[in-house]
């Protein structure tokens, strides 16, 4: 090796460490973040997904060659029960058991099945996020009292953590009746706690480093500096969680589905509710199954990744 | 700044490292498991406002679960009598407490049974269930965790996480309908429902069909359980194994950035003492805590498997449950399982204090 290439390695490495520390600035932290997450496969397939998803859930209806409530009652249909689904001409997806186009209740439904994931994402985050950064405020910035408050914050969070999920959706389900509204409230109630912890956490850890203090000792007041200071630091896994919940979501509305707690409305497609349907003719006609099965999993998995992706991207640890 | 610099660990219900256990030694034990145990009440305490207040917005009310939907008034009001639901509200709850305090949770509904009955008759078919499931889980979970991690960018690095990714997306009941229909209804390999094959003598000791066979001897019926119990297990362990798997990598590859790992590796110590004394007895923390925090997850598709599979245990007996509205039975299963659940990540915390030398007791 001559001694050319090892002193320009060395500028090059003097210039590799330069660059870094301008980007791991505090600054650019989102910045950087997106920058890793455009460079991150796992991401781009996510956002993919996510963005088909999106965009059949908005036009879908309009694609779909036939009403989703329309009955095709062909001889076939009843007469040979394992042949009511398969692609055949005009059925791509072929027909349910009730004679309908699956194609076209799979383009419908994606609507109904992105309204349940985002509504109940919102509503676990909205009141998770409330509850979350009223104690981790608390518990931060207000002294022995907000302790004290925090404490009992958490121990009903505890509370609600120590029921099996699906528990406490069936038993928020038992009381509101049957419908896609209550799938959304007891879907969404679940992901309270975990946001609220979530937040907290986030915000106790921001609580002690040093610019709090600093903040502190200039002499800022206490609701700014939770709002200025710590919130937006502690912010990012509370937005991997509403990613990654959008996934759970839509998995849990449809378990909600197989208990018989789904909506009951047959004139609107869900995905969830139509695999629920369709179990019951698994042995005969798996594929009316595997339709709607798959687009869940699909979905769900776009979430997923994207979260994941995120949740690698914001990770201090990995960063530099 | 001068001073002691005081670590706070942020406090965690189910962190043995924000109770003080290492100094006391055996004592320090003790005390940790008697303060679980009293933050145990005020769990239940809050548990059973909530499902009071459940029971009491139910739409129909016991009544008219018990005549019907063709009660007359006159019939409401006496049911409700009996049963004392025309007392105010703190009454009733004073006597909702005690009843669940003497372990007196009514009768289903469906069977005429002792709720508390019901719950011991069942209760070992969702235990067996759930070792069975998190025994997959961490066999196959932990193992190709540490591969994966080990082989970081490899084919196998690669399908473990992307397979686990999936694992976490397939919902529970479709992953069971479709082992039940290849593995059972196709190819026969596996019985279809139940825990027992109907005609098989099996004498039950324990209520642990797997462990009764072995206990009387009558080791068909033991094996025959274990056939049972394969395809349920496997479903209800995707969840599970999907995240151990997750979680042991990531533990891993952080562990494996550490300076002693590199310094026991330059030491020339042998790779199998490198990897258990270095690598794997400090990522495996996180992974412990992780799966007491699974027990809810677990239970949770418990009730979706043991349905998809007839099963026989807590989880099917809810679905039934819930199709029937048995509310005393809802009721009270889902107080047990709570108390299950908060024992259960008791019992971690302690496995916690064995496995970390920093907490250790003597």
């Amino acid at each position: 090796m001559s001694l050319a290439t090892t002193k320009t390695s060395k500028i090059d490495r003097l210039a590799e460490l330069t660059a870094k520390k301008e980007t791991s600035s505090g600054a650019s932290l989102w910045r950087e973040a997106f920058r890793r997450l455009r460079g991150s496969k796992m991401a781009i397939i996510g956002a993919v997904v996510i963005a088909a998803f999106v965009v059949v859930a908005i036009v879908g209806p309009w694609l779909a060659p036939y009403s989703p409530t329309a009955q095709t009652w062909r001889g076939e249909v009843l007469a040979n029960q394992g042949e009511f689904v398969g692609a055949r001409g005009e059925n791509w997806f072929g027909l349910d058991h009730l004679g309908r186009d699956m194609f076209s209740r799979m383009l419908v439904g994606a609507r109904q099945t992105l309204l349940v994931g985002v509504v109940s994402m919102l509503i676990g985050l909205v009141l998770g996020a409330l509850v979350g950064a009223v104690s981790g405020a608390a518990a931060t910035l207000g002294g022995r009292a907000g302790q004290r408050l925090d404490d009992v914050v958490m121990r009903v969070t505890d509370i609600m953590l120590a029921l099996p999920s699906l528990l406490l959706a069936v038993s928020i389900a038992a009381v509101l009746g049957q419908s896609l509204t209550t799938v959304m409230i007891a879907v969404g109630v679940v992901q309270i706690p975990i946001f609220a912890r979530l937040l907290r956490g986030s915000m106790l850890a921001q609580g002690g480093k040093d610019y709090v203090l600093a903040a502190r000792s200039l002499g800022i007041r206490k609701r700014r500096i939770v709002l200025t200071q710590i919130m937006p630091n502690s912010l990012s896994p509370v937005i991997v969680q509403a990613t990654l919940s959008l996934a759970t979501a839509i998995i849990e509305a449809a378990a909600l589905s197989y208990l018989g707690l789904g909506n009951p409305d047959p004139a609107i497609p869900e995905w969830g509710v139509m695999l629920s349907q369709a179990q019951r003719f698994f042995d005969n006609a798996p594929m009316m199954s595997m339709y709607p099965a798959v687009a869940i999993i699909i979905t769900a998995l776009g979430f997923t990744l994207l979260g994941e992706a995120m949740r690698e991207a914001l990770d201090p640890k990995l960063r530099g | 700044m001068a001073g002691r610099t005081r670590i706070r660990i942020p406090y965690h219900p189910y962190h043995p490292y924000s109770y003080n256990t290492r100094k006391k030694g055996a004592r320090g034990v003790l005390r940790l498991v008697v303060r679980r145990l009293l933050q145990l009440i005020p769990t239940l305490l809050g548990l059973s406002v909530l499902l009071f207040l459940w029971l009491n917005r139910l739409p129909g009310g016991p009544a008219s679960a018990i005549l019907g939907e063709r009660a007359t008034e006159a019939e409401v009001a006496r049911i409700n009598r009996a049963l004392g639901l025309d007392q105010p509200l703190h009454v009733q709850y004073g006597r909702f407490l005690k009843r669940i305090v003497e372990l007196d949770l009514g009768t289903s509904t469906q069977t005429g049974q002792p709720v508390w009955d019901e719950f011991v008759l069942r209760f070992p078919a969702t235990v067996e269930l759930s070792l069975a499931a998190i025994l997959i889980a961490v066999a196959v979970g932990i193992p190709l965790g540490y591969l994966a991690a080990r082989r970081r960018g490899g084919w196998l690095d690669v399908a473990a996480v992307s397979g686990s990714l999936v694992g976490i997306c397939i919902p529970v009941f479709f992953l069971a309908l479709i082992l039940k229909g290849v593995f059972a209804v196709n190819l026969g390999l596996f019985p279809t429902f139940g825990r027992l094959t109907t005609g098989v003598d099996a004498t039950s000791v324990t209520g642990f069909a797997v462990l009764d066979g072995v206990l009387t001897g009558e080791f068909d019926a033991s094996w025959d359980a274990v056939m049972h119990l394969v395809l349920p297990a496997l479903a209800l362990s995707s969840i599970p194994l999907a995240v151990i798997v997750r979680m042991t990598r990531a533990s891993v590859l952080e562990v494996l950035g550490e300076d002693y790992v590199r310094t026991a590796e330059s030491k020339g110590l042998e790779r199998r003492t490198v990897r258990g004394r270095h690598i794997l007895r400090n990522a495996l923390l996180p992974v412990v805590t992780a799966v007491g925090l699974l027990t809810g997850s677990l239970l949770s598709g418990a009730v979706l498997t043991e349905s998809v599979f007839s099963f026989g245990g807590i989880g099917s007996f809810i679905r039934t449950a819930i199709d029937a509205r048995d509310y005393p039975v809802l009721v009270g299963f889902i107080m047990f399982i709570a108390m299950v659940y908060v024992l259960i990540n008791l019992l971690v915390d302690l496995a916690y204090s064995v496995i970390d030398p920093r907490v250790r007791v003597h």
